[in-house]
């Protein structure tokens, strides 16, 4: 394994250079033990593939995606009005995120305060580094394993992202299976609008574990998700079946890196 | 001569009455905050088309789209008959249209005949689903007492007006063979579709009296039950049948994940970042952060509401719905209207104002515990074959929460002091953000 190249806005303006595409880490990402690992998956793919990409560093904050999903507009402006002045201060043109609340907020909520950046989810820059040949991907290890994808809110019905995820995972050359309620259908993992900061409401089942059961039915060998929330929902429910030793949680970089031997 | 006074004189009335009726949903609707709709009017009438007119969401569900869609033609093709009708009852005369049309008045009549039974058969198949096989999303507990009574009796007002129609039609059929029809040029076949073969057989031994009797209580029956109708739709949720093609045109045409920023608070932060910035004067009215009551939604969201026809393809949906929590994002479109409802009896009692009466649509009708429940997955927004919205409404709800009255669960509060102090939900410093380039 080599080491990871990892470069800060700081260091670029130092450097009198401009990278290519700034990655939005966030929270999960920088904090998250789970998190951490999708993280370091997705330098090793912009490594990999020569991408000239920057992170903010200590400089990046919450994007204020929980508190405004919890109502908590003023801290949500506060936040993002922080981040754009660091965002527009370092002229930052497209950002990469590797959470699809952090993608949905940068994208669709952060331009009316003044903030406008191409933003897109780290699937999707998988993608065009496989459709630009940037990287290359032979089956391998996954071949003939059975994925299913969890969609994230966020990504999938929010901002109707379905395909990106896909058609990255098609390259694993693995058996991709569908959930019953998949794409525009999909169930939530149970961890968004700030669900992940509280205690579930009063209820006869956990979201996480009804979404679990029906992901599980399919005997897979791998489910494949692309948000650290949602990889923590499922990877609970995972256990709470006692399936861990046979059925992995992974993230669709994860995928990719781990394809590539990275 | 008299009838046809009797009838232009019902017809009035009950036209008269259902513009009123309309003419304050118009005004409880005009209470809600402004919105931008009207933007991209291309976009907008090709949703329209797309999903009012063509019933595309529905089809995410064939087998009640398919019954569906035979209500839905047969009301929409209906219309044309009724002209005629409105025609016959104001001058007097007796299936007017027919002798212009020749044949095509056949097939016309024909057709809706076929759609009307297809209808029939639906409407059985409807009463069924929600009473004898009692599917869940039609029997959960928001729907108990009035709602419940008012889904059968708009289905069984359904059955009775297809039954006047082939009285109606049916003996004028067997009229019209024994020569005893008053419609205009009777002369050839009359020929309906179905009713050449169910009138005879329900009606063909009677007499020409008795036939004109029955034909009579089939006309006044079917426009009675139309007016009826008319004006029995601003009381029930059967509004949508009007109301989901102007509900469908001023959708939402952004991305679902993006919620609104709060005008109100981008002033206030843009000032504490930068006293000097300029920011338009705060307007005279109190200023109300979040929604606490119907007035504080906006005229789309209120528009939702009297749209909502109470399926729960929404509620059938939704993770914390599904998982058991208290939360149905039907019953948020419910409350919002039977509290609109109230709002406008209200004005109406105090010469068009408002009056506060000490309730609210938060806690009277929505609990706290409804709202937190919500994982804002978009689940409810995506299934609505109408484009209603209810996830906005939750989040307004839930701003009133937490901005106004600071009434958030403890956990959330600890979330927010923790991205206010170190940028971060969890209690992590953000000096510490780039250490896992190291570990």
């Amino acid at each position: 394994m080599s080491e990871l190249k990892v470069t800060t806005m700081a260091d670029y303006l130092a450097k009198g250079e401009v990278p290519e595409i700034l990655f939005w880490v966030g929270c999960a990402g920088s904090f998250d033990d789970r998190a951490k690992k999708i993280t370091k998956a997705i330098v090793k793919i912009l490594n990999h593939a020569n991408v000239k990409f920057a992170v903010l560093g200590t400089e990046e904050s919450c994007t204020g995606d929980p508190a405004k999903r919890a109502g908590n507009e003023f801290l949500f402006q506060m936040q993002a009005m922080t981040n754009i002045t660091v965002l527009n201060g370092y002229e930052i043109k497209r950002i990469v995120t590797g959470c699809p609340h952090c993608f949905n907020t940068l994208k669709n909520e952060y331009p009316s305060l003044g903030g406008n950046y191409e933003v897109v989810h780290h699937t999707q820059l998988i993608q065009e580094l496989l459709n630009s040949g940037r990287i290359k991907i032979e089956g391998g290890s996954f071949k003939g394993k059975k994925i299913t994808f969890h969609d994230p809110c966020y990504l999938g019905r929010a901002n109707d992202v379905y395909e990106a995820p896909r058609q990255v995972m098609i390259n694993l050359d693995a058996e991709l299976t569908e959930m019953k309620r998949s794409r525009a259908n999909g169930l939530c993992c149970g961890a968004g609008g700030a669900q992940m900061f509280k205690e579930a409401e009063k209820g006869d089942k956990e979201v996480n574990i009804e979404r679990t059961e029906e992901a599980l039915a399919l005997n897979p060998d791998i489910i494949a998700v692309g948000c650290p929330f949602c990889n923590t929902m499922m990877t609970d429910g995972v256990k709470n079946f006692n399936k861990e030793q046979t059925v992995k949680v992974l993230d669709v970089a994860e995928l990719i890196a781990q394809a590539k031997d990275l | 001569m008299i009838s046809s006074i009797i009838f232009i004189l019902l017809f009035s009335a009950g036209a008269v009455w259902v513009t009123i009726n309309f003419l304050k949903i118009r005004r409880n609707i005009l209470i809600g905050k402004e919105i931008d709709r009207k933007d991209n009017p291309a976009q907008r009438w090709k949703i329209m088309t797309l999903v009012a007119l063509g019933q595309k969401k529905m089809f995410e569900r064939p087998i009640p789209a398919i019954l569906h869609l035979f209500l839905y033609s047969a009301f929409v093709i209906t219309q044309i008959e009724l002209i005629e009708i409105v025609c016959d009852g104001a001058s007097g005369h007796h299936r007017m249209f027919r002798s212009s049309l020749g044949g095509f008045y056949t097939f016309l009549v024909s057709f809706i005949e076929v759609l009307s039974v297809l209808a029939f058969i639906g409407t059985i198949a409807f009463l069924s689903r929600r009473n004898l096989l009692k599917v869940p999303r039609l029997v959960k507990s928001e729907l108990n007492g009035w709602p419940k009574l008012d889904a059968n009796f708009i289905l069984i007002g359904e059955l009775t007006l297809i039954t006047f129609i082939f009285m109606m039609n049916g003996a004028d059929e067997v009229l019209f063979n024994n020569g005893w029809s008053h419609a205009e040029d009777a002369r050839g076949s009359f020929g309906l579709a179905i009713s050449s073969h169910l009138g005879p057989m329900l009606f063909g031994g009677m007499s020409e009296s008795s036939l004109h009797i029955v034909e009579r209580i089939g006309w006044w029956g079917h426009i009675v039950m139309v007016l009826g109708f008319l004006n029995y739709l601003p009381y029930s949720k059967h509004f949508h049948i009007l109301l989901a093609f102007p509900n469908v045109y001023f959708s939402n045409l952004l991305a679902k994940g993006k919620f609104t920023n709060l005008e109100s608070v981008t002033n206030e932060v843009k000032l504490m970042f930068d006293p000097s910035a300029v920011v338009p004067p705060p307007s005279a009215e109190p200023m109300r952060f979040g929604a606490k009551d119907v007035m504080d939604l906006s005229w789309k969201q209120l528009l939702d509401a009297y749209t909502c026809t109470e399926c729960g393809r929404c509620t059938s949906s939704c993770p914390a719905n599904i998982t058991g929590k208290l939360l149905s994002p039907r019953k948020i479109m419910m409350d919002t209207r039977d509290r609109l409802t109230e709002v406008g009896k209200n004005m109406d009692a105090n010469k068009g104002e408002f009056k506060d009466d000490g309730k609210s649509l938060l806690t009277d009708y929505i609990a706290p515990e409804e709202l937190w429940a919500c994982t804002s997955c978009n689940a409810c927004v995506q299934e609505c074959p109408v484009n209603i919205d209810p996830l906005s409404i939750i989040i307004d709800l839930r701003r009133f929460l937490v901005m106004e009255q600071s009434a958030a669960p403890t956990e959330l509060n600890m979330m927010f002091t923790n991205i206010e102090n170190n940028g971060a939900p969890w209690q992590f410093a953000q000096a510490d953000r780039l250490k896992w380039k190291d570990e």
